[in-house]
């Protein structure tokens, strides 16, 4: 390309002459001496001009700081010309040793590869937004939280603020805002949709996206955001069948979504609407099951009048909040007798708890009669067996009395382990009741003991999930009641809830995280000392 | 902070240890009347009192039964402060935006720490859910879900629970909900505490409140986490195997101290349980060390389990070929076998067999 192949001057041979690319020549003088017919068209130059006044800057700067890079090989730049984006190569075109030499500059268009680039970067971003996003929502079935996390991601990838609100519970509306501050708020608000132009619509999951102007908004919607001007757009978000709620995005600039921005905004909306709609849902069948389990848990810590008592409950399937295990405690009246139930359904999981629910009932209604154990159990076992069921359970009832420092307890065991008297000095004894199961026999027998419990003795009734629990060192043997006995020895005089976690504790430890039976335990202890302040 | 003079300490440790709750909480509400800090006393005073308790019985002079009444008539203590109208008071008086649940996790049964950072950021202001001793995970979930506390925290003692802690950190985070851990499981410093993927972690009541203060953690981030990519070197299944093998690796120690030893055969069938035991406790605490990838763990456990037997009066050194059985049984395990027998190396070297207790 040293020669002029016509030998006219500022003309480059041929081949370069009509090649794809513009070519140009350029002096160490920084003059053009050379260009081809495509550098002649994009420039609009010809020989003879500085390149400095016939390029943009960032070629001239670009041909001032090859002086710097002698014989380092070609240097590259690039940058707009007109509304095209070129990358421009140099060549030095002599490879005399120190001697400043012409430089051929190829300019290619790379305006479709830039596009490309930045579109896939963009495509990128949008990818990792979204599944970011879904990470969230599908991670929490917490409305609250599911609110948050949308217009905490909707202000940062989204716009420059965003607020949800969600289909109303009761009279109001749950409301989540993110400013550019990036911290989300919740609140709980009164709304009247008509307030906000577009948003009734919305809530009624009426699609397209609305574009409102703040200035027609409530403050609340609007709020003062530094930065972020221009309009609102209001998109509804889809639930599961029905509208989930609405999102509101404050853009900067004009009203409108790209064809790119929609389809990530319509995304975003569904996902976010899917998760605030199965938060909801989860939320309510949550509160209906803990409405219809409250009478099958067991009943928070019970006082009775001068004396101690604690219970513990822990069913077999750590998913499960009930099992077949149940306890009860009826405080006396006035001055009588306190009654203390515990049994056993055969079975576990929630199947055997409503039948606990049933037998508990039932007690609850033989109250008047507790007086006569053996009669209230005959009751409940002609209740069961009128039931029609193939269940069958074990019963301890106790009652107990306070008469001046010592506690009266009348125990019966219906089929069940005899309570023990761990005594406040360290022997152990069982308490000699025994009877039938309840609910396989038409008559059923029963023996009542009568136990004096002096200052620090307990009785500590327990269901077979503690004695029955398998496991040990060697994984193969059940706990059994020996090994009760010998963990309690030494443990007379132990406040109640202290001798309940120890046996609990025993067991658990025993099984060492498999899997066990429903357990519940309860200890009767009469006071050491008067009760402060009590009698 | 105002140091509660010795003899509160004293007064309120003679109360406690007889099981005289009585004596207890009068002296615990006098302190407080008499114009000691409640954060100071819960704190100062009755925090190193359950420490102790603790000691006493790792020394031999306290029994089971006078540790279990101990703890309980500590609780009691607690209780009663918290009902204290001056401690309500300053409650309502503080009160902030947001809650805070405090759970210990599924298995641990000392609540006390649990229960003394529930009342301090209570005092603090924080409407505190407190869950209470050994929560099951899938509890802790679906509580999670439906009340969305700002942040949990977990409490655990004991390095043997460190795998169930894992789960229930992981379960946590997975709500979304950030973790904040504690207790003497997470180890020194809390060293385990971001290795098993917690966001923030206390040294006690008063750090857990402090850095409550600040906010609570960001929102963990929404990337399902496998045990695996917290914890790589579980790939080398050590873990597992020795988890999945506890029994049996039990039964091959017992049958070999019995061949060792022939005096075994005369023990009872009480002497024995306890053997089996110990020798379950070792397998434990070597998965947990394995767990976390951490020698000092199981040492340290080896440590503590010597100063243990020697306050009973047996000389550490019985510990010797338990180690060196189960060394035996996992050959072919090499990270179970370094901890094996750097813990070897250390009783042997050790003259006089006391440790601290282990996390």
């Amino acid at each position: 390309m040293t020669e002029d192949g016509d030998g006219s001057p500022g003309v480059l041979d041929p081949v370069s002459r009509s090649a794809p690319h513009a070519v140009l020549t350029v002096e160490p003088s920084g003059v053009i001496s050379r260009l081809n017919d495509a550098a002649r068209g994009l420039l609009g130059a010809s020989a003879g001009r500085a390149l400095a006044a016939a390029a943009p800057g960032w070629l001239a700067d670009a041909h001032r700081a090859l002086e710097d890079l002698v014989g380092a090989g070609t240097a590259t730049a690039s940058g707009p010309i007109g509304d095209r984006v070129f990358e421009a190569r140099a060549v030095p075109l002599h490879s005399a040793r120190g001697a400043p030499v012409p430089t051929a500059w190829w300019l290619a268009d790379i305006t479709e590869r830039v596009r490309l680039a930045e579109d896939l970067a963009a495509e990128r971003r949008r990818m990792a937004f979204l599944a970011e996003e879904s990470g969230w929502f599908l991670g929490s079935l917490n409305l609250e939280r599911c609110m948050e996390a949308a217009v905490r991601l909707a202000a940062r990838h989204l716009a420059g603020a965003a607020l949800v609100i969600a289909a109303p519970s009761g009279p109001t509306y749950p409301v989540a805002y993110c400013g550019s501050d990036g911290d989300p708020e919740h609140e709980e608000r009164v709304i009247d949709l008509a307030e906000v132009p577009g948003l009734a619509e919305a809530m009624r999951g009426l699609p397209p996206p609305r574009w409102i102007d703040p200035s027609d908004v409530p403050g609340w919607v609007a709020r003062p955001e530094p930065g972020v001007q221009g309009a609102i757009a209001v998109i509804g978000l889809p639930g599961q069948g029905v509208p989930a709620g609405v999102l509101l995005l404050r853009r900067r600039g004009r009203p409108g979504f790209s064809e790119s921005e929609e389809t990530v905004v319509r995304l975003f909306a569904r996902q976010a609407g899917a998760a605030m709609a199965a938060a909801r849902l989860y939320g309510e069948q949550a509160s209906i099951t803990e409405t219809l389990m409250r009478d099958l848990l067991p009943p928070p810590a019970q006082h009775l009048p001068g004396i101690e008592l604690a219970a513990r409950y822990r069913p077999s399937e750590d998913a499960e909040r009930v099992g077949g295990d149940f306890y009860d405690v009826y405080p006396a009246e006035s001055g009588g007798e306190s009654l203390v139930v515990l049994g056993d359904v055969a079975g576990k999981g929630l199947e055997a708890a409503v039948l606990t629910g049933k037998i508990r009932t039932t007690l609850r209604a033989l109250l008047p009669l507790a007086g006569d154990h053996r009669r209230v159990l005959e009751l409940v076992n002609a209740a069961l067996l009128h039931d029609g069921g193939t269940r069958f359970a074990t019963l301890v009832l106790a009652s107990v009395r306070r008469e001046e420092r010592r506690v009266r307890v009348r125990l019966t065991s219906a089929g069940h382990a005899p309570p023990l008297i761990v005594r406040g000095d360290g022997p152990i004894e069982e308490a000699p009741t025994g009877g039938s199961l309840i609910g396989v026999l038409d008559e059923i027998v029963s023996t009542t003991a009568e136990v004096t419990l002096w200052p620090g003795d307990t009785c500590l009734m327990y269901t077979d999930g503690i004695t029955e629990a398998f496991g040990g060192p060697l994984g193969d043997e059940m706990f059994g009641e020996e090994r009760l006995y010998a963990g309690l020895a030494g443990c007379g005089g132990m406040l109640p809830e202290a001798l309940v976690e120890r046996v609990h504790m025993l067991a658990a430890e025993w099984v060492r995280g498999n899997r066990h039976d429903d357990m519940a335990i309860i200890a009767i202890t009469a006071p050491r000392r008067s009760e402060r302040g009590g009698s | 902070m105002t140091r509660a003079p010795d003899s509160l300490a004293d007064r309120l440790w003679e109360a406690v240890t007889s099981g005289d709750e009585a004596a207890a909480a009068d002296t615990a509400i006098a302190a407080l009347d008499g114009g000691l800090d409640i954060e100071d006393l819960l704190l100062d005073v009755i925090a190193p009192l359950q420490g102790r308790i603790g000691s006493e019985w790792a020394a031999n002079r306290f029994s089971v039964a006078r540790e279990h009444l101990a703890t309980a008539v500590n609780e009691r203590v607690i209780s009663a402060l918290a009902h204290h109208p001056a401690v309500r008071e300053r409650q309502q008086a503080r009160r902030r935006p947001g809650r805070v649940a405090v759970a210990c996790i599924d298995g641990e049964w000392h609540a006390l720490p649990a229960r003394l950072v529930t009342e301090v950021l209570r005092l603090r202001g924080w409407h505190v859910d407190y869950l209470g001793a050994q929560v099951p995970t899938q509890h802790l979930v679906s509580y999670l879900h439906g009340t969305g506390p700002a942040v949990i925290a977990l409490s655990s003692s004991i390095a043997t629970r460190l795998p169930a802690a894992h789960a229930a950190i992981a379960a946590c985070r997975a709500t979304g909900t950030p973790v904040m851990v504690g207790g003497a499981a997470f180890g020194p410093g809390g060293r385990y505490a971001a290795r098993l993927g917690a966001d923030a972690w206390a040294a006690d009541a008063r750090a857990a409140a402090d850095r409550l203060a600040e906010g609570p953690p960001p929102a963990p981030p929404a990337v399902h986490r496998q045990v695996i990519d917290d914890l790589p070197h579980l790939a080398d299944m050590e873990y597992a195997h020795v988890s999945r093998t506890a029994p049996d690796l039990v039964r091959h120690v017992l049958d070999g101290l019995a061949s060792r030893f022939p005096d075994m055969a005369a023990y009872s069938e009480q002497q024995l349980h306890h053997t089996a035991e110990d020798v379950a406790h070792i397998v434990d605490f070597l998965g947990a060390a394995l767990y976390v990838d951490d020698p000092d763990l199981f040492s340290g456990f080896m440590a503590w389990a010597a100063g243990l037997l020697a306050a009973r009066g047996v000389p550490a050194r019985s510990l010797l070929p338990a180690l060196e059985l189960l060394s035996e049984r996992l050959e072919g395990r090499p990270r179970a076998i370094a901890m094996l027998d750097r813990a070897h190396t250390e009783i042997r070297n050790a003259r006089n067999g006391h440790g601290t207790r282990p996390g």
